[in-house]
């Protein structure tokens, strides 16, 4: 911004204004009284115009309205003095500031709502879950926070898991979906076409991951899979149920981040996936993760299986 | 027209403004009471049982009028009105501007003189500057007097009764946005919010300041409406006037006026005494007439008194006083393209309004897609959208609706299929939407979504949205 501006613009401004002000009072005086020359036969009662043989009457206003100008010129003058109106060198008696105004009523706000929000926060996760007050809160945080890469359904999408089932690649313990949201997560499955030995047998590990879902997989592939699926069990384990350490998925169940079709988990092991949760820690407070996950862990948690419809305003 | 005597030449400074001068009007009270101040006491005591009644009626065990500014709602007796129903306030608004349209077209300022609150409360205030200080002689003298006890003692309690009757306006004007029983308790208890307190006292200000202090200037050098009302006005409009052909040469005295060569006119100069905005009416039509005929009242009288007979002041047309124009010839002429497209635009619009808010559905449903996932696959044959409902349940009893999607095969609805809502709420409902992945080729298509009250089968929308198939 100082690229642009120079204080020269304040006082320009400043001077500007004070000289309206200034230029309105005098104009005022100048302009409640008038010289008027009449000639004879005029009518004493009018201003001594007269257009087209119209002559105008003298309706002089009543005196407060006069008043009320200098009264909104003694209010310019204040206003001017308080708040900052004169060019941002002058910030004004009162200090006042939109930016002040704003952080003023979030704390007014945070006053009000703190002790509601650590009420929460000092239950225990599953008993706001279990409430469905701390859980309407909790949907309205997913909402504004979560929804975007979620779903509002939160069932996730392609890239991004689905919270209401019961797959948990990080795990679904309280203190695992807190730890997800607060400092995120970072899921990396290196592409393994190369150490795996070529195309053909990336397709033959697909089917074995295949098989061991009770997906439909070609079989003969899938023996001749089983064998080079020992690079993937560093991860994913030996009977491929995952593991949250590293946030591997369970290749057992029929749950799939990135789509559960031959080509869709050959695509998967030759290039590799990359799945970020970004930290939540200074976007939200740790009351409101609190609420979220508390939200979150209801989902899959018998006592909120389905979103709280929320009653909300128009 | 009386012209004063015209002066020499010469030059003088003059003020553009001037103190106003304190207007006395005669008040006709009694049997002086005529025709037109009835009619004009009649709409202040209608649209003030109206105004202060209004909020204490009860309709479904809510106040029966109340605009809840908080919750923005607006109830109307059986009738809740949602901020999109905006366009029904802008309907009203219409109306109320073109039947001000119609009248001032027909009847000149009839709304001024009779139904205008600041007319009202001028005239309520006035009664009871007549009841504490006296008619216009006595309050003359006393504001001539100096100040004495008794004075101030009348000019005291002159300003308590108005602004008494200025805050029971404050909070009765206040209880149409909050519960006017709730205003009333905390005014009681000296417990009232911030905001109520400012507008009860805003409001009662203005109400102490227009009718108790400024009065006529409201209409003389404020009111927009006064200003631009003359566009309305034709030869064929009704105003206030002053028979002069028959009236002149005004003179006083009961004998032998014809033989004195002198028209009705007794000159009593009741017409001006008893004018709020202190004109003669009989130097034509003036732009401070507000037209509330206390002239025409005031010359009745004095012509029964007189003897002579009654319309010398009257509601006449200026082409009716012109072509000497019977009544039956003057009314005739109220038909006329002005007010024909006044009417007619009226009317269509009252039908409009009228037929609009009886087939009003009290439901509304928004359908947002989620905007994050398009689609996303179920498993090897199935798609799934996501959307969310708004559902607006705006009648006042809970209702249990059920969803319906269809447009594409084997389309159905994979969420709750049925939902309640309280009465007047709404609800964000999320709705999931399945379908063969074989009846969904990769891009948009149309869908249509139904959302029906179960127990009212009429109650019923419907809400175009799309539904996206798997990219390749």
């Amino acid at each position: 911004m100082s690229d642009f501006t120079s204080t020269f613009w304040d006082y320009y401004v400043g001077v500007i204004a004070a000289l309206s002000i200034l230029g309105c009072a005098v104009f005022l005086k100048l302009q409640s009284k008038r010289r008027v020359k009449t000639s004879a036969g005029d009518n004493p009662d009018t201003t001594g115009h007269a257009w087209d043989g119209i002559q105008e009457f003298h309706n002089p206003m009543p005196r407060w309205w006069i008043g009320l100008f200098y009264l909104s010129i003694v209010f310019a003058v204040v206003y001017l003095a308080l708040y900052p109106g004169l060019g941002s060198q002058y910030k004004g008696a009162l200090n006042w500031s939109s930016v002040g105004q704003f952080k003023a009523e979030m704390a007014a706000a945070d006053a009000q709502y703190q002790p509601l929000f650590d009420s929460f926060l000092k239950r225990d996760l599953a008993q706001v879950a279990a409430d469905p007050k701390g859980r309407l809160i909790g949907e309205r945080i997913f909402l504004n926070n979560c929804a975007q890469c979620h779903g509002s359904d939160a069932h996730g999408s392609r890239g991004f898991p689905n919270l209401t089932d019961e797959e948990w690649m990080w795990g679904g313990t309280p203190e695992a979906i807190e730890t997800t949201i607060t400092d995120g997560r970072e899921g990396v499955m290196p592409p393994l076409a190369d150490a795996l030995g070529g195309a053909e047998t990336v397709i033959d590990v697909a089917h074995y991951v295949l098989s061991l879902s009770g997906s439909a997989h070609d079989s003969v592939r899938a023996v001749r899979g089983q064998p080079k699926f020992a690079l993937c069990a560093a991860c994913h384990g030996p009977e491929g149920k995952g593991g949250t350490t590293v946030g591997a998925p369970d290749l057992t169940n029929k749950i799939w981040l990135y789509g559960g079709s031959v080509a869709t988990i050959v695509e998967t092991i030759t290039h590799g996936r990359h799945g970020v949760m970004p930290t939540h820690k200074g976007v939200l407070t740790p009351a409101e993760i609190h609420l979220v996950a508390a939200y979150v862990y209801s989902l899959s948690h018998g006592s909120g299986a389905a979103p709280v419809a929320s009653a909300t305003q128009p | 027209m009386t012209t004063p005597a015209a002066a020499p030449p010469h030059e003088y400074v003059e003020a553009l403004y001037a103190k106003r001068k304190e207007i006395y009007p005669r008040a006709q009270v009694g049997d002086r009471m005529g025709f037109f101040q009835r009619w004009r006491w009649a709409t202040v005591w209608l649209t003030q049982l109206v105004f202060y009644g209004g909020p204490w009626l009860t309709w479904n065990g809510r106040q029966a009028v109340l605009f809840d500014l908080g919750a923005r709602k607006f109830y109307i007796f059986g009738l809740v009105l949602w901020p999109q129903d905006v366009i029904y306030l802008t309907g009203m608004l219409v109306i109320a501007a073109l039947s001000l349209f119609l009248f001032t077209a027909v009847g000149g300022r009839l709304w001024c003189g009779y139904a205008c609150p600041q007319t009202v409360y001028t005239e309520i205030f006035m009664w009871i500057e007549r009841r504490i200080e006296g008619d216009r002689a006595k309050r003359m003298a006393l504001d001539r007097q100096p100040m004495s006890p008794r004075k101030f003692g009348l000019k005291a309690a002159k300003h308590a009764a108005w602004i008494a009757v200025g805050l029971w306006t404050g909070i009765t004007f206040v209880g149409y946005f909050t519960p006017v029983r709730q205003v009333g308790a905390d005014v009681a208890g000296f417990g009232i919010a911030n905001w109520e307190g400012f507008w009860i006292l805003f409001y009662g200000f203005a109400t102490y300041g227009n009718a108790g202090w400024l009065r006529e200037q409201v209409c003389l050098y404020m009111c927009p409406y006064a200003r631009f009302q003359s566009s309305m006005f034709d030869r064929d409009t009704l105003i206030v006037t002053y028979d002069g052909e028959r009236g002149e040469p005004r003179g006083t005295g009961g004998r032998d006026r014809a033989g004195r060569g002198l028209g009705d006119c007794v000159d009593c100069n009741i017409c001006v005494q008893v004018c709020p905005t202190d004109i003669d009416i009989r130097n034509g039509l003036q732009y401070q007439c507000i037209g509330c005929a206390a002239c025409i009242d005031g010359c009745n009288a004095v012509m029964d008194k007189a003897g002579l007979p009654r319309g010398l002041i009257r509601y006449a047309t200026t082409n009716a006083l012109q072509r000497h124009d019977t009544p039956r010839q003057m009314w005739a002429h109220v038909l006329r393209p002005r007010t024909m497209i006044y009417g007619g635009l009226l009317g269509a619009l009252v039908v409009a309004l009228g037929t609009a808010l009886v087939l009003r559905v009290p439901l509304k449903v928004d359908v947002i897609r989620d905007r994050g996932s398009l689609a996303r696959p179920i498993d090897e044959d199935r798609v799934e959208n996501v959307y969310r409902l708004q559902v607006m349940n705006t009648a006042e009893r809970r209702h249990v609706y059920a969803i319906r999607a269809s447009g594409l095969d084997g389309l159905v609805v994979d969420s709750a299929a049925s939902f309640e809502v309280g009465p007047a709420t709404s609800v964000q409902i999320p709705l999931r939407l399945r379908a063969p992945q074989s009846a969904v080729p990769p891009g948009s298509h149309r869908i249509l979504l139904e959302v029906q009250a179960q127990d009212e089968p009429g109650l019923v929308v419907r809400e175009k949205s799309v539904f996206f198939g798997l990219r390749e």
